[in-house]
This record gives structure tokens, C-alpha cells and sequence, in this order.
């Protein structure tokens, strides 16, 4: 009896199949790592719509006037690029695949508060997903607005709005349902001893998310429903005919929209900064600044919407105000920069995969985060507002931001997800090939955005056709990158050599447990009496 | 289900975040409202004057007893009075479908005189009625809407009540569904003056 009750609890969660076969065993499953794994399988797939749709958009830029494809249909690329990178991808991206995983691994619990909403968000985040891309395919032709659905365009145009706003408002609903299941179980299900400041920085991070995602997502979710009231009804809410003001729908619109950047980049900080301490094998330096950082920047954060709208028309007031708090939200970001690189200082680095992905993350993020500073400047603004300048740094925040994390978090935890280790040499390989791709993609598009170069044309000045070279080969460079890192990652997860409990000697309590972790965790809830990223 | 995890402080706490979420969808309404009042303040408070206030008032106090009878049901349920729980969940739902169709009423009425979203007539009549009336409209509609989910949920409350799921020592479940319906009347308390009352 005993001997049994050992073998179950060191069956792994891939093994246990709750008596279901093939893919119900993934479909009907509460288990928090297999809804985890839904989550990495379905993100994965959209992502590789939305780079091809990248691409395509890069080859119509490698030389001015119509290349592979015109006006209309490269209108409609740029927006379903956006609505697939942004509300499929990035804002679920770290929370719902990492977050889910290993969240409540992390505090020390069983599963998530509330497992069975943990799958119904799921469900809700495919029925989403699945009316977005349909907005390619059916009907009047894709959605041609941008991935904003700026008013009063986005009711006036003949293309499928409909499923696409729609799509947008249901993954919302994805979007609060899981931010919600995290912040009570962040609250209510921590282990024995875990208090506030013994928790690591990771499932911090997604307690900061998980307000934004909640206090943040209503808001764009009735804007929404209010384009799709104008498109259904005719109501007139944002239709200056009719006396609405489609400069209200820019400000609803960015309430959330901007929040939504620190959704996607908050998670990734905190990734990173799981990966920096356990290879730089010292304890994180200044905890409590990256955690008050964290918060900082989640409330800070609402209040610079504004920036996205310097010439839309507002007040002298509203204007200055707005860019005195966008250079403000950029400290608690500095501070953390300086937290990692203190970090390494002293440190025994080991400079492994994920270790590469962070170094690189904190390269590319500062280089966001600067200019990002230079939008926020209002003079400056007026000048690169709209050009392919806004274009590149919002890349270099969200894709080298975000993306950058999301590798780095899926080579770090890739072995305890699996079980099995991958061709590290094949990894660093990857990462340097995307790496360089990446800058050149993006780097070209600081300079032409200063030039004077547009965002979202199809067709550009001859002047500015070198930049646009460099910068289409850098996309062909980069997807070379990336699709040695999947199969690498795929042929890996099937048939790589057995991963140990502890691969990269981490401290936090994911670490404790054996590779990949059994159904529920742990077989007795840990005590933590200890802080975290102590190193003995 | 002796293995599944219990924590009605958790559920208590996931559901007023939950609410927290839905106050914040009409609060994208309530400043759409607010700008727009503040924009046209003469045929907001004309177009106010054509609403039917002794309905409103009506709904009004009908949603203020189901709220009561929802929260005695919560109560009754603790004295473990079964029957005079369903009863009590039951008459919320009824309330509220009297709600509904004192609503139709009032819609249909507005209908008949030509005021609707996209009408010719409303059109014909300036930006400040369009706004309100459209805002009327929205507003209503989307806390009808509300109302509806709010009954099916009390619904499987009546269902799972009579099934004994719910019991006097397992009734935080209820105790949710109360709260949301509170928060459905709730944001009547706020539509009701906004539109009806406020001249």
C-alpha cells in the first residue's frame, strides 16, 4: 500500500492522465502545467501567423512601390499582425504559459485558486483567438485599421471589423478572468512561512500584472463593445456626424492600451529576474527595490496614456502633465536595470542559454527604454510621432522586451517543464543568430523614423530604401534564428538527455521539486523559513 | 469531492474582484456619460424630461426588495429554513422579470415615438439627444443584459439549492450569486438618477 502510494506520487504530470486518452487528457485538464502547456501550444501557433505576416510585410518594404503587394492588402497585414501579436501573444504570452506553470510551484501550492476557471479562461482565450484570425478569412476582407481601431474608421470601414473587435473583447474577458484566478491565489494559497517578503520576484511580478489586468482590461472591453455598438446600431458615441468625439475613444482606448505594456513586459522583468540571480549565483540584489519597482511601475503606469496622443489635440496642461509622468514610470524601470547588473557584479557567472537570452533582454530593453524617452519628450514628439521610429522602439520594448524574456523564461524552465535538457549548443546558436537579427531589423528603423519616414505605408521615398534593405534581411535573419530555436526546443522536448531536479542550481522551490514536476507539486506542502535567492 | 480544495474566503475575495471588474466596464460608460453631459447640459436635461419616471421609480423599488429577498435568502439558508430559501431565491427571479418587462414597456414606447439608436427621427433632433438617448439606450440595454445573466445565475442557485449542494455550512456559493445581483442593483442606484432624475 505504501510502496504504491510512493510510486503515484512520483509520477509525473505528463504520465498522469486522469484516466482521459489522447487529447482530452490536455483539453479537460485543471491541472495549472497542462493548462500551461495549452497555453505555450496555442500562443506558439498564432505567433508563427503572426511572423509570417511580419515578413510579409517586411518583404513588400525591401523596395519602394508595390513589391509583393498594394496598398489595401498591406493595411490589412500591419493590423492583423497587431491584433495577433498584441492580444494573442504578448499580453498572455508570460503570464498565462510561465505564470500558470509556475506560479503556484513557486509559492509552494497544489494548483491555482480556482482550477476549473483556469481552463474555462483558456477556452475563452481560444474562442477569441479563433474570431480574430477569422477576421482574415471571412467576409468584406481583413481588418485594415490598425491593430487600434481607431474611431471613427473602424465603424466606417467595409472590412471585417466585427470578429476582430469582438475577438479583442473576448480575449479580454480571457485576460481579467486570469489575472483574477492569480491575485487570490497569490493572497490565499501561499505556503507555510511564504509572507509577502519571502515570496520570489516572479510571482511578484505577476501580482502586479494580475492588478493591472484587472483594473485595466474593463475599460478597453467597453470601448470595445461601444465600437461594436457604433458598427451594429449606429449609436454615435465616437461619430463627430452625429456629435460623438473620436478623440474620447483614443483616450478609452489608451486607459488600457497602455497598462497593457507594463502586462507584457512586467512578467518578463520578473522572469529575468529569476534567471540572473541563479546564474550569476548570488542572491538578487536590492529584493525590496525590485519589488517596490514592480508596484511602482503597475500604478504609475495608468496614468501616461496621454503620450500616445501628443498630437491628437489636448490641452498645454494635459500635455505637460502626461510627459512628466512618462519620464517618471522610466525610473522604477532604471532601477531594476541597475538591481540585475548589481547582481552580476561579484558574481561566478556562468554564462549558459538562458543566462544569454537575460544579458541580451537587459541590451535590448535599455535600448527600448531610452527611446522610449525620447518619444516621451514632447518637442522631439512631434517630430517622430507616427514614423517608423515609434515602430522600432516599440519592437525593441515589447518583441525585445517581452520575446526576449519569453526565451530566455522557456530555456530556463524548459528542463523542469520536460524533464529533458536541449542542445545547449544548438540553443546558443539559436539565440546569437536571432540576436543579430533582430537588431538589424530593428535598429534601421530608429533612423529612418528620424529621416522622416511614415509607419503603416506601403510604399516609401527612394532616399530611404537602404535602411530598408538592411532592415528586411535583418527579418530573414532573425526567423533563421528563431526556427532553429523551435525545432531545437521541439526535437528536444520528445527525445533530449533526462534533465536532473535541479539543472542550473536555482534556489526558489521549483527547483526542489523532481523534472518534470508530479500532479500536484509537492507531496507535502514546503515550510519556507527562509529568503528567497539565498545561496548557501 | 472530499479532495477538492475549499476556500470560501478565496471565493468570496475572487468574486468581489470580479465585481470590482464590472464596475469598471460601466465606469467606461459613466465618463463617456459625464464628458458628454458636461459637452450638451441643455438637451441632456430636456431629453431627460422624456423619460418615464414613475416606471423608473417602480423598477427602482423593485430592484431594492430583490435585493432584500436575496439577502434574507442568504440568511435563511444559515438556519437551514430550505424551503423558505427557494422561496426567496425564487421571488428575486420573478422580480427581476417584472423588471424586464416593465422595461420593454418602456423601451417599446420610446420606440414607437421614433427614438432609437440610428432613427431619422433622433437624428433630426441634435447631437445632445442623440448622445443621451444612445447613452440611454447602451446603458440600460447593457444592465438588462446584466439582470439576464444575474436570473440564470440565481437560477442554478434555486437548482443547486434543492439539490442540497447548498447547504447551511456550504453557502458561500449563494453568497456570491447575492453578490452579484447586488452589484446589477447597484448599478441601477447609479443609471436611475443619471438619466431620469438629474435635470
Amino acid at each position: 500500500m505504501s510502496e504504491n502510494k510512493q510510486h503515484d506520487a512520483q509520477k509525473s504530470y505528463l504520465e498522469e492522465t486522469g484516466g482521459r486518452k489522447g487529447i482530452f487528457k490536455w483539453i479537460l485538464s485543471t491541472d495549472h502545467k497542462r493548462i500551461g502547456l495549452l497555453y505555450l501550444y496555442s500562443i506558439m501557433s498564432w505567433f508563427f501567423i503572426g511572423v509570417t505576416l511580419g515578413v510579409l510585410m517586411k518583404l513588400e518594404l525591401i523596395a519602394p512601390g508595390i513589391t509583393i503587394m498594394g496598398a489595401q492588402s498591406y493595411n490589412a497585414t500591419f493590423t492583423v499582425h497587431g491584433v495577433i501579436m498584441i492580444f494573442l501573444i504578448v499580453i498572455p504570452g508570460l503570464p498565462a504559459v510561465f505564470g500558470n506553470f509556475m506560479l503556484p510551484i513557486q509559492i509552494g501550492a497544489k494548483d491555482v485558486a480556482f482550477p476549473k476557471l483556469n481552463l474555462l479562461s483558456w477556452y475563452i482565450y481560444i474562442a477569441g483567438s479563433i474570431l480574430v484570425v477569422s477576421s482574415l478569412f471571412a467576409g468584406g476582407g481583413p481588418p485594415d485599421t490598425g491593430w487600434t481601431f481607431y474611431a471613427p474608421y473602424s465603424f466606417k470601414t467595409g472590412t471585417n471589423m466585427l470578429p476582430a473587435v469582438l475577438g479583442a473583447f473576448v480575449l479580454g474577458f480571457s485576460s481579467i478572468l486570469t489575472g483574477l484566478n492569480f491575485l487570490v491565489t497569490i493572497h490565499r494559497l501561499r505556503a507555510p512561512g511564504m509572507t509577502w517578503l519571502k515570496m520570489p520576484v516572479f510571482p511578484w511580478t505577476l501580482y502586479g500584472t494580475a492588478w493591472i489586468q484587472l483594473l485595466a482590461t474593463p475599460i478597453v472591453g467597453i470601448t470595445l463593445l461601444m465600437v461594436i455598438g457604433e458598427r451594429i446600431f449606429n449609436i454615435g458615441f465616437f461619430d463627430p456626424a452625429k456629435g460623438g468625439d473620436p478623440i474620447l475613444y483614443q483616450h478609452l482606448f489608451w486607459i488600457y492600451s497602455h497598462p497593457a505594456v507594463y502586462i507584457m513586459i512586467l512578467p518578463a522583468m520578473g522572469a529575468i529576474s529569476e534567471i540572473i540571480p541563479t546564474f550569476a549565483r548570488k542572491t538578487i540584489f536590492g529584493y525590496r527595490a525590485i519589488i517596490v519597482s514592480t508596484l511602482a511601475i503597475a500604478f504609475v503606469g495608468y496614468f501616461v496614456w496621454g503620450h500616445h496622443m501628443f498630437t491628437s489635440g489636448m490641452s498645454g496642461t494635459a500635455l505637460f502633465t502626461f510627459s512628466i509622468l512618462t519620464f517618471i514610470v522610466a525610473i522604477p524601470s532604471a532601477i531594476k536595470v541597475f538591481n540585475w547588473v548589481s547582481t552580476m557584479h561579484q558574481g561566478s557567472i556562468s554564462a549558459d542559454v538562458p543566462f544569454l537570452w537575460a544579458a541580451s533582454f537587459i541590451f535590448v530593453f535599455m535600448i527600448g527604454g531610452l527611446t522610449g524617452l525620447i518619444l516621451g519628450a514632447l518637442a522631439v514628439n512631434v517630430h517622430v510621432h507616427d514614423t517608423a521610429f515609434v515602430v522600432g522602439h516599440f519592437h525593441f520594448i515589447v518583441f525585445g522586451g517581452t520575446g526576449f524574456a519569453f526565451f530566455g523564461a522557456l530555456h530556463y524552465w524548459f528542463p523542469k517543464i520536460y524533464g529533458r535538457m536541449y542542445d545547449r549548443a544548438w540553443a546558443k546558436t539559436g539565440w546569437i543568430i536571432f540576436f543579430i537579427g533582430f537588431i538589424t531589423l530593428y535598429g534601421p528603423m530608429f533612423y529612418l523614423g528620424i529621416r522622416g519616414m511614415p509607419r503603416r505605408y506601403f510604399d516609401y521615398l527612394p532616399d530611404y530604401h537602404g535602411p530598408n534593405i538592411i532592415s528586411s534581411l535583418g527579418a530573414l535573419v532573425m526567423v533563421t534564428g528563431f526556427v532553429i530555436i523551435v525545432i531545437n526546443l521541439f526535437k528536444s522536448a520528445r527525445s533530449g538527455e533526462k534533465a536532473e531536479m535541479n539543472p542550473w542550481g536555482g534556489t526558489n522551490l521549483e527547483w526542489r521539486i523532481p523534472s518534470p514536476p508530479p500532479l500536484e507539486n509537492f507531496d507535502e506542502i514546503p515550510t519556507i523559513d527562509k529568503a528567497t535567492y539565498k545561496y548557501d | 469531492m472530499s479532495n477538492v480544495h475549499r476556500d470560501d474566503i478565496g471565493s468570496k475575495l475572487g468574486m468581489w474582484l470580479f465585481i470590482f471588474t464590472e464596475i469598471l466596464l460601466f465606469g467606461g460608460l459613466f465618463i463617456t456619460y459625464a464628458v458628454y453631459r458636461y459637452l450638451h447640459p441643455e438637451a441632456f436635461h430636456l431629453a431627460s424630461q422624456e423619460l418615464d419616471v414613475p416606471i423608473g421609480t417602480i423598477n427602482t423599488i423593485i430592484l431594492l426588495i430583490s435585493s432584500a429577498t436575496i439577502a434574507m435568502s442568504i440568511t435563511a439558508i444559515q438556519q437551514k429554513k430550505k424551503k423558505l430559501t427557494l422561496w426567496l431565491i425564487a421571488s428575486t427571479i420573478v422580480l427581476a422579470a417584472i423588471f424586464l418587462i416593465n422595461k420593454y414597456f418602456e423601451w417599446g414606447a420610446k420606440f414607437e415615438h421614433g427614438i432609437f439608436p440610428g432613427s431619422e427621427y433622433l437624428d433630426s433632433l441634435g447631437y445632445g439627444d442623440v448622445l443621451f438617448f444612445g447613452l440611454y439606450f447602451f446603458m440600460t440595454g447593457l444592465h438588462a443584459f446584466h439582470i439576464i445573466i444575474g436570473m440564470a445565475v440565481l437560477g442554478f442557485m434555486f437548482y443547486y439549492v434543492k439539490i442540497d449542494r447548498l447547504t447551511f455550512d456550504n453557502f458561500q456559493l449563494l453568497e456570491n450569486g447575492g453578490l452579484y445581483w447586488h452589484l446589477v442593483d447597484l448599478i441601477w442606484i447609479f443609471l436611475f438618477p443619471l438619466f431620469y432624475l438629474i435635470a
